[in-house]
């Protein structure tokens, strides 16, 4: 069976530009190859800190920023090399909800009305039958429907997430594209977030790319991770063999820095310092300057992702040697 | 007589007069912050954390009030205090500040060398004779990379986790006993979050300092606080120490709070209902009307404590008869 | 509803609104308000320059002419002139903004140079220069000021449209597949309507006064039109005695441009969707 979603070496470079008596603009390499593939009805956790490349390459995705290079299939049909607008057309399945939806809506029109613009624009039939569909998307998200003559600034934080999805989810998508679905909510409101997206994926099958730097959130909602480090991949694995046995270094250090409720297991690897610029990133292992197992070859040599085991890969040449329990060496300073 | 706890708050009532009326922000708000522990403020938005800070340092806008209660520091009740003596001897010198934006706490036209400094001009100690030797010092303490060139640059040449770094150091040059703390990691990358506050653990240990640290954030109390007190719509719900608290939580709240953390729930259910507004809001228990084991009396019942333990205290009707 | 609330707060912005609104009034009807509508074109030499009085409320001119009905017939000149040329620098001004803003690379720098090019152009001189070539006229005159202010709108539009163009709800609308049109249309240009309708309702009472100078300068309207500047500039042979002559004409534009100010001012304050309420 294809995969419903395959991204294939995806490179993204921003800004940079050439100029006319002055030094040009190298452009930040926000995307530096990516290789993954998406299943039918999983759940993808991309995880990583900000500046990774998360955001990037979920926008890349949708359609909204071209790939610099590599090529993304979409049930088996390749959706890239198109130019914005074209992608977008080409990937009506994908859908995004943005990290702040009640930015994401024009101010100045009424909630009934920039759903309606989805359906218009996308040509959905007429209004009554349009209204239909508001209704039950509002419905959906557990919206009345009186909600349609009111502004956004008239709703709350997790009122907003409900409208943002609602208006995603009258285009009937495969695949939704999270981005941070729950940050800047309270506890209480992002458990009611989160169970509604559960619920909503079951009732409509859908796939869900979930961006989000929340490990307690990943760890439950997901089932694969990908953790991502200046613009790559470095481990990607089943969600509960992430969580329980991280391989690459910084996956680790991630995972030990992560807020737990439950005290008493010690921090046991902090990694120093942060990360270098994207403008201008090192040779090698990206992480290699920070990396407490970090030897002088992995300054030189750059690393992929290899598999340890189903389903599990890991951009580490020294992995073998840290799961077997190698301390860390001196190099680290 | 034992010392005075470092700071001490008792039955703290402040209302804000608005547009739309008076607005009760906090109503009985109660908690001790004994010499040389961290104490935790939890609570969501609107719950009246940042009122609360405002109170304890002074810095209330000119519409709010202090109805009842009193805030004592070091046995001394700042309520009483005068506005002359609090800028000269408590705020900045034996209380510091950690904002929760650094990147607003510091000027950006101004060096961060002249900005400490000036700081330190007003508010260090005596016995401290060269303010730039031991700023610098303290920047290295604070783990901030290269401290002497740090001096003569710059706030947004700096990144988030290293202008934290400085706010932290300029908060510690005047040698304070009481650091409070907004929020000062809900801004940063989670590594960085975690160098943050294995620092500030350390810091409070070295320099024997107490620590009042307010966030929404339940995993970073469990990582780093000693004690908490929860506080639900502008009422201390409940107050003890960390452990025993997330692992024995007493009141309603507490336990529907953590029951939405990722962590712990099995189902993600949330808290159903909204929170109250402060306008309106019942003289008794503001959680009684979405708490599954309200009881009529619950809206009516002036709020007190009840013990539920060694040093753990709660605020709800549940706990009544079993504690006192 | 809330934004009217708001306007009826802000004192300023009302009185500025009643000016505004008596202006337009007067501008409609004058012919019929002025108590000598005749006296547009009609001179009377056996009462040249009377002071104020019961019969001539602001007095007569050098012709005889009734003052106060001349003031009332040239509100209509004055509005129209800077309707026209406000609306013509809109015309021009916003499309090339939205353009340049939403555009990026040769397109949006094109435009957005030649703005700059038109915007260091010294008004009254290019004015001058212009009733030079073509005679001094209110049509020359209204040329150079088109020519002057239409960069202006094109700034403003610019910069919003950036801003917007940056925005969630943007990025969200491409994100639905949604046409540049649309979003131009239907989105950017509506929210930033706000400022271009400020700098627009500022620019009415600015134009009257340009177009006064111009007048004044005698390179705007010609004899024997009822104009407020060109009134002043004849004035000036029979000042201080004639004092009425120049001031009531004077006090006119004063008022006029005084009104459009803080109606625009008052504008800016309710600009706000926050204001928009279902109920």
């Amino acid at each position: 069976m294809t995969p419903l979603l395959e991204l294939d070496d995806i490179h993204v470079h921003l800004g940079g530009r050439k100029r006319w008596f002055q030094p040009d603009i190298p452009p930040v390499k926000a995307v530096g190859g990516v290789t993954l593939t998406v299943a039918a009805g999983e759940i993808l956790g991309l995880v990583g800190e900000s500046g990774c490349g998360k955001t990037t390459l979920g926008r890349t995705v949708l359609g909204l920023q071209r790939e610099t290079r590599g090529s993304i299939r979409l049930r088996g049909k390749t959706v890239s090399g198109a130019r914005p607008r074209d992608a977008r057309k080409l990937r009506r399945a994908i859908q995004y909800v943005h990290q702040d939806p009640g930015a994401a809506l024009d101010p100045w029109w009424s909630i009934g009305h920039s759903l309606e613009e989805g359906l218009v624009i996308t040509g959905h039939g007429e209004r009554s039958r349009r209204r239909e569909i508001i209704e039950q998307a509002l419905a959906a998200v557990g919206l009345d429907p009186t909600a349609q003559r009111r502004y956004p600034h008239e709703f709350s934080g997790g009122q907003l997430r409900r409208i943002g999805l609602a208006r995603i989810l009258m285009l009937d998508p495969d695949i939704v594209i999270l981005d941070e679905p729950t940050s800047g909510l309270d506890m209480s409101v992002q458990a009611t977030v989160l169970n509604l997206l559960l619920e909503i994926r079951a009732r409509r099958d859908l796939t869900y790319l979930f961006i989000s730097h929340d490990l307690s959130v990943v760890r439950r909602l997901c089932d694969r991770v990908a953790v991502m480090y200046l613009g790559r991949i470095v481990e990607l694995a089943p969600a509960a063999s992430l969580f329980e046995r991280a391989l690459h270094p910084y996956a680790q250090a991630l995972l030990a820095a992560a807020p737990r409720l439950e005290p008493g297991e010690s921090r046991t690897i902090a990694i120093r310092g942060e990360p270098p610029s994207a403008a201008r990133l090192p040779a090698g292992c990206l992480f290699a300057g920070r990396c407490p197992y970090a030897e002088p070859a992995c300054r030189t040599e750059e690393q992929v992702l290899q598999a340890v085991a189903p389903g599990h890969e890991v951009a580490c040449r020294r992995w073998r040697e840290i799961a077997a329990g190698a301390p860390p060496t001196a190099a680290a300073a | 007589m034992t010392a005075p706890p470092v700071l001490d708050v008792a039955d703290l009532r402040v209302s804000i007069r608005g547009d739309e009326g008076i607005a009760k922000i906090l109503d009985h708000i109660s908690f001790r912050l004994e010499r040389g522990r961290i104490l935790g403020i939890v609570g969501e938005s609107g719950c009246g954390k940042s009122t609360l800070i405002k109170s304890v340092l002074g810095i209330l806008s000119s519409g709010a009030r202090i109805e009842r209660g009193e805030i004592r520091f070091e046995g001394e009740n700042l309520l009483a205090m005068g506005d002359k003596r609090l800028n000269r001897e408590i705020r900045g010198s034996r209380i510091g500040f950690i904002p929760q934006d650094p990147y607003l706490a510091l000027n950006p036209v101004f060096t961060v060398g002249a900005q400490l400094l000036e700081i330190m001009r007003w508010h260090a100690p005596k016995s401290v004779r060269n303010h730039r030797e031991h700023l610098i010092a303290l920047l290295r303490r604070v783990q901030l990379p290269d401290p002497e060139a740090a001096l003569d640059r710059y706030p947004h040449q700096f990144s988030g986790g290293q202008r934290q770094r400085l706010v932290i150091a300029g908060a510690l040059a005047c040698a304070p006993t009481l650091i409070v703390a907004d929020e000062p990691t809900t801004a940063l990358d989670v590594t960085t979050q975690g160098q943050i506050l294995v620092l500030l653990r350390e810091l409070v240990e070295e320099f024997g300092l107490s620590m009042l640290f307010v966030t929404h954030d339940l995993g970073v109390v469990a990582e780093l606080c000693d004690d908490l007190c929860v506080i639900y719509a502008g009422q201390s719900v409940e107050t003890g120490p960390t452990v025993q608290v997330l692992r024995e939580p007493a009141h309603p709240y507490t336990r529907a709070l953590l029951a939405c953390h990722p962590d712990r729930s099995e189902h993600f259910t949330g808290i159903p209902g909204l929170v109250p507004s402060p306008l309106k809001a019942p003289p008794g228990c503001r959680f009684a009307p979405r708490c599954t084991s309200a009881r009529p009396a619950c809206p009516e019942r002036p709020p007190h404590y009840v013990a539920a333990g060694q040093g753990h205290a709660v605020d709800c009707i549940l706990h009544e008869g079993s504690g006192a | 509803m809330l934004i009217l609330k708001k306007f009826a707060q802000d004192k300023s912005a009302v009185i500025g609104f009643a000016i505004v609104v008596a202006v337009v009034f007067i501008a409609v009807f004058g012919p019929w308000l002025a108590p000598y509508p005749q006296d547009a074109t009609m001179s009377h030499l056996t009462r040249r320059l009377r002071p104020p009085s019961w019969a001539f409320p602001f007095g007569t001119d050098n012709l005889g002419r009734d003052i106060l009905s001349r003031v009332i017939l040239g509100a209509r000149g004055a509005l129209k002139v800077s309707l026209l040329v406000v609306g013509a620098s809109m015309a021009i001004g916003v499309p090339l903004g939205l353009a340049a803003g939403y555009s990026r690379g040769w397109l949006s720098e094109a435009i957005m140079r030649v703005t700059d090019v038109f915007l260091a152009l010294p008004q009254l001189i290019l004015a001058l220069a212009l009733a030079q070539l073509m005679g001094p006229s209110l049509e020359s005159a209204m040329i150079a000021l088109v020519a002057t202010y239409w960069p202006f709108f094109t700034r403003i539009v610019y910069a919003e449209t950036r801003r917007l163009r940056a925005s969630l709800f943007v990025d969200a609308l491409e994100g639905l597949g949604a046409s540049p049109t649309r979003i131009v249309f239907l989105h950017i240009l509506p929210n930033a309507a706000s400022p271009i309708i400020v700098r627009a309702t500022i620019g009415l009472g600015f134009t009257i006064l340009v177009a006064a100078t111009l007048g004044f300068l005698g390179m705007g309207a010609t004899p024997p039109d009822p104009d407020w500047g060109l009134a002043i500039s004849q004035s000036r042979t029979f000042l201080p005695g004639a004092w009425w002559y120049a001031t009531f004409p004077g006090l006119a534009i004063l008022v006029t441009v005084l009104g459009f100010n803080l109606l625009g001012d008052g504008l800016r304050d309710i600009m706000d969707p926050r204001l928009r309420r279902s109920r």
